[in-house]
């Protein structure tokens, strides 16, 4: 069999724009996740304080190590916030542009729509939901082959999961209705 | 040699159908992790574990860590042949790879990609078997001080020699530590950090968190890229493979340059990437016309790859040896380990005998496997690429939710899974590094267990970590790794070293 050449050509159809406008600049996202992680370290090390941060005979009390990691996560954080706004007056990069913000929309909302529909329909429903509806609406796949694929991989995790290695999933109506 | 004996016994305990059965489907699996954009060896180990808690140990790690080779081996494939590093650690193998595939070489290309990853993990295990028993055997005389000075070095080797902003590895980290410590305290039992829910009690699972920083957030930031893409079938015929192979003495200094980086980088917290782009550059500086490279030098390929490959297997040394992975993957294996209800460290050597040396002979065996595997297989794996993103992308999010609901059958999970993801999605583009995170989470409550069982030992003093000559230096080495970006600029300063900071790019 000698080397042949073949091309191998995948096509985009929904490819975000290289040219979006910026919707928020990464500066911009470091100081909200600073200023986040700030809040959660003093969250985090009031909860500790109360526990009991102090040094007794034996040691440490069980809020020690916590407590000093709140202040270590705080200090970070508080060098961080400060350096992104003494950088923000020269220039930040782009952190999402609009084309891109919606594409990874179109993937985050059906995964959160997702685990919502695990938790009243089962984990198998709401998969086969998810595929279908995600090859169809976003990758413009023909109806017959995403129903089909959505279905076939379904199957097959039940299979693998529920019926050969045991692992039990969350299960809804369809499945209680079906007598599993 | 003792070691070679029980190597033997391992490959005894491997020698059954049902581990080589599932050898073969963990490396098929990693392949196909390997090549598909989106999923990477972290995340395809993560997903997969849950098939594993009904095996026995043995046959769970070699599957998983069949997954991890085949994953490695996998990246190579769209490098060279698409110019997508399906790894972050096969970009380096693009610059000469993809050139060296458009000339009409891709078969040769991609032989001594897969040769050169053999080679260097060859290298990487045959220093496994000799020196990780030798560590263990040391290491079983530490106390929990010592553990805790080698916690220390690991964390502060993250901060000093990490190329990320200092701060930003410290945020990372700390993070992690203070999520490991959500729950029951291990020490007193009692609540920390719970505010009083009860979903908080059980604390925050490891694998969890790994499942969504990196198989969800992987999605979202892979569906920001424009996922067209055009490249080049190739099969790779015997006398291509055997072309490649009689003219491999010829690079035997590039070859066994890229294993030692590739085992430095991979002992440290280095890791695979870095291993693979200063293989790369060694080897251009130290050729001899380096203008040739970056236009399909085969060189440019055997170097990187031999370099990843070697600093990916080296990074389970210090897990089966210590207990403190060396990389994310590793992090990862060291979570199922405990899962499977084995404790990592030390005594794992002397109470699993047929666990590690069955690993190690899976190392072996999954290696020779693989690359037999790749070698022919090469045009299925890479017409995987024609399935659009589109059907690929849902899948792997319901792979990741299975994952993350079997490890304690817990709605809340799944949850905390796609909040994970969007904290993954953020650091990564801003540039907060995930594995000190995740090594952090991984080893926090044991880290702190020792700092606290030392402090009950010394009755509440400090310098227990300097009561003796090996802790005392442990901890030395540690704190001077932490400033070792000060010290650095202060004896470049002086004139005494040329500054390495000043001089990388």
């Amino acid at each position: 069999m000698s080397q042949t050449d073949i091309e191998i050509v995948v096509e985009d159809p929904t490819a975000p724009e290289d040219d979006s406008p910026s919707v928020v600049s990464s500066g911009t996202i470091e100081i909200v996740v600073c200023l986040l992680l700030l809040a959660l370290a003093v969250t985090l090390g009031y909860d500790n304080w109360r526990t009991g941060a102090s040094w007794d005979a034996t040691g440490p009390e069980p809020g020690y190590f916590p407590f000093y990691l709140s202040v270590i996560l705080a200090g970070g954080s508080l060098y961080g916030l400060i350096a992104a706004l003494l950088a923000r007056r020269v220039s930040s990069g782009t952190f999402v542009t609009r084309a891109q913000g919606r594409r990874v929309l179109a993937v985050f909302v059906p995964t959160s729509l997702f685990c919502l529909a695990t938790q009243f329909l089962g984990l198998y429903v709401a998969s086969f939901l998810l595929i279908a509806g995600f090859m169809r609406l976003v990758g413009r796949i023909a109806l017959w082959k995403s129903l089909l694929t959505a279905f076939a991989f379904t199957a097959i995790m039940f299979v693998t999961f529920d019926v050969a290695f045991d692992v039990i999933m969350p299960k809804g109506p369809l499945e209680a209705a079906l007598g599993r | 040699m003792e070691a070679l004996g029980l190597l033997l016994h391992g490959f005894a305990v491997l020698l059954t159908w049902k581990t080589l059965v599932l050898m073969m489907v963990g490396l098929v699996l990693g392949i196909f992790v390997g090549v598909l954009p989106g999923l990477g060896g972290p995340n395809g180990v993560a997903i997969l574990l849950p098939l594993t808690f009904t095996m026995d140990p043995t046959s769970a790690i070699v599957m998983l860590s069949c997954i991890y080779w085949g994953a490695l081996f996998g990246g190579a494939i769209t490098s060279i042949l698409f110019n997508i590093p399906g790894e972050a650690w096969s970009v380096a193998t693009t610059f000469d790879g993809y050139p060296m595939a458009q000339q009409g070489r891709a078969a040769e290309a991609l032989t001594a990609a897969f040769t050169s990853s053999f080679v260097g993990s060859l290298v990487a295990v045959l220093l496994i078997t000799f020196l990780a028993p030798m560590i263990s055997s040391f290491a079983l005389k530490f106390g929990p001080p010592e553990f805790f000075a080698v916690y220390l070095l690991t964390f502060c080797s993250f901060v000093g020699l990490g190329r990320e902003a200092k701060h930003k590895t410290v945020i990372s980290m700390s993070l992690g530590l203070l999520l490991a410590g959500i729950g029951m305290d291990t020490v007193s039992g009692s609540l920390r950090m719970t505010f009083g829910s009860p979903e908080l009690l059980r604390g925050i699972n490891f694998l969890v968190a790994v499942i969504g920083l990196f198989g969800i957030s992987e999605i979202l930031l892979t569906m920001e890229e424009r996922l067209a893409l055009r490249g080049h079938a190739a099969s790779i015929s015997l006398r291509v493979v055997l072309g490649v192979w009689k003219d491999l003495p010829k690079y035997w200094v590039t070859l066994l340059r890229s294993s030692f980086i590739g085992c430095w980088l991979g002992i440290t917290p280095g890791g695979a990437i870095a291993a693979s782009f200063m293989g790369y550059n060694l080897a251009k500086r130290f050729a001899k016309e380096p203008e040739g490279f970056g236009k399909g030098r085969i060189e440019g390929v055997f170097a990187p790859e031999t370099a990843a490959h070697a600093s990916g297997t080296s990074a389970l040394l210090p897990m089966l040896a210590l207990g403190i992975p060396g990389s994310g993957t590793a992090a990862i294996l060291l979570g199922g380990l405990m899962v499977w209800g084995l404790n990592p460290g030390p005594l794992l050597f002397v109470e699993h005998k047929d666990f590690v040396w069955g690993l190690i002979a899976s190392m072996y065996l999954g290696n020779v496997v693989g690359l037999v595997l790749v070698l022919t297989t090469v045009p299925i794996f890479a017409s995987i690429l024609r399935v659009p993103f589109a059907a690929v992308a849902p899948m792997i999010v319901v792979s990741c939710a299975i994952g993350a609901y079997a490890i304690q059958n817990a709605m809340f999970d799944i949850w905390l899974m796609l909040g994970f993801g969007v904290v993954g999605y953020v650091f990564k583009k801003i540039g907060i590094p995930l594995a000190p995170f995740t090594l952090a989470l991984v080893l926090g409550n044991r880290a702190e267990d020792a700092f606290r069982l030392s402090m009950i030992g010394s009755g509440g003093t400090l310098k227990v970590f300097w009561s003796n000559g090996l802790v005392g230096s442990i901890t030395t080495l540690a704190i001077l790794l932490l400033f070792w970006p000060v010290i650095d600029n202060l004896l470049a300063r002086v004139g005494l070293t040329h500054g390495t900071r000043a001089t990388s790019p």
